[in-house]
């Protein structure tokens, strides 16, 4: 093997987008390939676990891990890739804020299980359920235990740099790529350690082409509910609850240029602590009433405040403080 | 009793294995496929709204994230009773097939082809997409990029996304096509028809010139009879985005048709505890187990089974290759009132190539119907939503999306039949057979045993995105045998 520095990326409970993410990189994948070698890399190249497990502490110079800790091997896959990284990065908005499968933290284990092995085509009258060990008339079978909630890379290994979206968009990722490549060739510095890499600074409305009139609104909107979406006007002034104003820049307004609105996948804006407070905020200054009642009002009419202010941002949220209120129940039951 | 775990590779981190369990007498006593990840979408999209369902379901699979899209755009639709106007359904069709365009090319070039180009024998070193573009030439590389890269192109267009597309909503879709873009995908699907067609011609020189590929192929290791499901129009043609679901038998007769809102009178799903994924079946057969047959609730649902379950193909190029298919493997004419049936499941990627020029020469098709370019996207739902089923065909499967929700249209129930796992348990037998055949009285045929298995595998495209998240790709495997005491007495190795 060269003495190239080495690279590796993973997939823990993730959807292969953010792989397929990396792969639209197109050539700019040869300069990944003329700058290190590849040395773990499932989707791309044959696996080799056991070779990861046999280097030296910190011998892979950069690692991209994506996806959100679900089980008890992406757990133990974290641990393994962090003691042999120097650079980790929690790469794409499952492994930095647990992303949609995130929203699974709302509820308990046995809801998702019940919801998965219960549904209205499933054939299962005695109630069977899947269980980390089980036994069979040839012997004995094991699966991953199914953690209580979803975890976020940073809260079962330390991380060096955060890169969002759901997934990173290409020309981000093949920025990041280079500017690692010049660091390492000591033409360029790497940004401070726990820095969020492959994002702008600013929000998805300061690069959406849409134009704001600082207009307010008398209610919110569904996107289905309107006859055409007026293509110039901000979609927030037009009702439709976009989470742009709290959403990081780094995507291009790509939904909101389409007629669609932000959901809000590139996380937390710089600066921002927690991503449902601010866009509490942001939608509250949008509102056209100073009447409390009035204001309820409004509030009521998005159909899905949880859901809305934390649909990608739940699992490493300021909430997860807090027990969820399913674990309560759940303990005074037993 | 002695044991052999195969662990492919990626699956050891965390997405699935195999148990091998052998008798007294050194044979195949039973063989298990665990997938031991879960996620939990249909409990933890409840209480979301319904149009966000398009988007929250593209999050299961970034491989098959128009899919997701799809069938929860028209379970959007059916949740609300609204019929979306022509050109908004024609938009979302062609979004569809510019994807199936990619993903089928993928397939056959990256994974499927190089057994088949390169041999099944040749060095593992050969078995690739550079082995393949040193054989054929250059310049089929540039072309297979190409290929990738109009479909990626289309979808964009269309989606507004490269991955996890985000326009279509409850009624249309929220964005119409200038004519410049259309003018764009007109001349990508025509080249895309050309290259469809390069491509079938490859498979007929390479694979089909071949004896030893085509008794492969004949053999009976990657044959079982079980009964097909796949999406047809008002023809019986193949259909990716609309119709009815086609149910056919082993023997070519068709057990009927369903509607999306019929599908829980013909599918259910079995629960095992060793395996995080559930075994759907054929509700009105019943489950017998993992076993082949007419009386075995089985089901395959991939390219193979969508030309099983069809009568035909739409456009006229893949009629014809649809009609050299059937006449080159079933020789034999079929009983009168029957339809001729392939079982063999390495015919899967000749049909996946047929399915590839369908979809080339539907996006032609489509992007020159008038009505294209049309600002007439989106009809406004009226009625009051409750329950909705949307199924279109996956490339690796028929797709079901069920929708509950309360009157503000915010969802109180989700079921999700996807892709792969309707071919959970044919998969589970082709690995068991492979496995009975290469293991005999203790004797396990190293040689080519782990290819031989990772083929089985590969014809379905397996793609555990939806249910753990493999992309399809080569399995790395790796099987250990144990004596009766779990004690290893040797290993096997490939990609690894």
């Amino acid at each position: 093997m060269s003495d190239k520095p080495k690279f590796a990326m993973y997939w823990a409970a993730s959807c292969g987008g953010c792989e397929i993410a990396v792969l639209n990189i197109g050539e700019k994948i040869l300069d990944v390939d003329a700058n290190f070698d590849v040395v773990f890399w499932p989707v791309a190249m044959d696996a080799k676990y056991k070779d990861v497990e046999a280097m030296a502490d910190e011998s892979i110079t950069l690692t991209f891990f994506n996806g959100g800790i679900r089980n008890s091997e992406n757990e133990a896959l974290a641990k393994l890739l962090r003691r042999k990284s120097k650079i980790l990065v929690s790469f794409g908005s499952c492994a930095c804020e647990g992303c949609i499968p995130g929203l699974a933290n709302f509820s308990s284990p046995r809801e998702v299980f019940d919801a998965a092995y219960a549904t209205v085509s499933t054939d299962n009258p005695d109630g069977t359920r899947p269980a980390v060990r089980v036994t069979v008339p040839e012997g004995d079978l094991e699966i991953p235990e199914f953690y209580p909630v979803l975890k976020t890379l940073d809260q079962v290994v330390p991380v060096d740099y955060y890169m969002p979206g759901c997934p990173p968009e290409s020309h981000q990722i093949a920025a990041v790529i280079d500017l690692v490549i010049a660091a390492l060739k000591g033409e360029a510095e790497l940004p401070p350690p726990g820095a969020t890499i492959g994002a702008g600074d600013s929000t998805v409305c300061d690069e959406c082409p849409r134009t704001r009139n600082i207009k307010k609104i008398k209610s919110f909107t569904r996107i289905q509910d309107l006859v055409s979406v007026d293509p110039e006007l901000c979609l927030l002034e037009q009702g439709i609850p976009c989470n742009g104003p709290a959403t990081r820049s780094g995507c291009g307004a790509l939904c909101p240029k389409v007629g669609a609105q932000c959901i809000g996948c590139y996380g937390a804006a710089d600066g921002v602590v927690d991503f449902g407070a601010r866009l509490m905020t942001a939608f509250a200054s949008v509102i056209d009433s100073d009447d409390p009642d009035d204001i309820d009002r409004i509030l009521d009419t998005l159909p899905d405040p949880a859901g809305q202010f934390y649909r990608f941002s739940l699992a490493g949220s300021l909430l997860r403080a807090a027990k969820p209120a399913w674990m309560a129940s759940e303990e005074s039951v037993a | 009793m002695k044991r052999i775990t195969i662990d492919p590779i990626t699956r050891l981190e965390g997405h699935g294995k195999i148990e091998i369990f052998l008798d007294d007498e050194g044979d195949v006593a039973n063989t298990y496929f665990q997938v031991p990840e879960l996620r939990g979408f249909e409990r933890f999209c409840v209480g979301r709204p319904v149009e966000e369902m398009p988007l929250l379901t593209n999050r299961i699979c970034g491989v098959c994230p128009e899919a997701h899209h799809m069938a929860g755009a028209k379970a959007c639709d059916a949740v609300y009773k609204v019929d979306p106007p022509r050109p908004a359904k024609l938009l979302r069709e062609l979004l569809y097939s510019g994807f199936y365009f990619t993903d089928h090319t993928t397939h056959f070039y990256a994974l499927a082809g190089p057994d088949f180009v390169m041999g099944p024998d040749a060095p593992v070193a050969q078995r690739n997409i550079l082995g393949i573009i040193h054989k054929v030439g250059l310049e089929i590389g540039g072309k297979v990029i190409q290929a990738r890269k109009y479909g990626h192109a289309i979808v964009e267009m269309i989606g507004g996304r490269k991955v996890h597309p985000c326009t279509s909503i409850p009624g249309g879709i929220t964005k119409h096509l200038t004519n410049e873009e259309r003018d764009q995908i007109l001349e990508m699907g025509k080249w895309a028809v050309e290259f469809a067609q390069f491509s079938l011609k490859l498979f007929n020189d390479i694979v089909l010139g071949n004896k030893t590929y085509v008794d492969l192929i004949l053999g009976d290791i990657y044959h079982h009879r079980t009964y097909y499901i796949g999406t047809v129009d008002d023809q019986n043609k193949v259909n990716f985005y609309d119709g009815l679901v086609s149910v056919m038998s082993p023997d070519g007769e068709r057990l009927g048709k369903y509607a999306a809102h019929e599908y829980t009178d013909w599918i259910a799903e079995r629960v095992e505890p060793w395996t995080y994924l559930k075994f759907p079946y054929l509700k009105k057969v019943g489950w017998k187990g993992l076993v082949d047959g007419k009386d075995s609730g089985v089901y395959c649902a991939t390219p193979l089974s969508r030309l099983n379950a069809a009568d035909g193909m739409a456009t006229p190029l893949a009629q014809e290759e649809y009609e050299r298919f059937y006449t080159t493997l079933v020789p034999d004419k079929a009983t009168p009132g029957t339809k001729p049936i392939v079982h063999h499941r390495l015919a899967t990627h000749w049909a996946r190539l047929i399915e590839l020029l369908y979809a080339a020469e539907h996006i032609v098709e489509l992007a020159s119907d008038p009505e294209i370019t049309s600002d007439n996207v989106h009809t406004v739902p009226t009625e009051t939503p409750t329950e909705g089923v949307g199924i279109v065909e996956a490339p690796r499967g028929t797709l079901t999306h069920h929708y509950w929700t309360d009157e503000r249209g915010v969802l109180t129930k989700v079921n999700l039949v996807v892709g792969t796992t309707n071919n959970y348990a044919p998969i589970s037998m082709s690995i068991k057979k492979a496995a009975e055949q290469l293991i005999t009285k203790g004797t396990v045929v190293t040689e080519g045993m782990l290819n031989m298995v990772e083929m089985a595998f590969r014809a379905y495209d397996p793609c555990f995105g939806c249910a753990t998240h493999s992309l399809p790709g080569r399995m790395p495997l790796q099987v250990t045998i144990r004596d009766a005491c779990g004690e290893p007495i040797d290993v096997l190795k490939q990609y690894c």
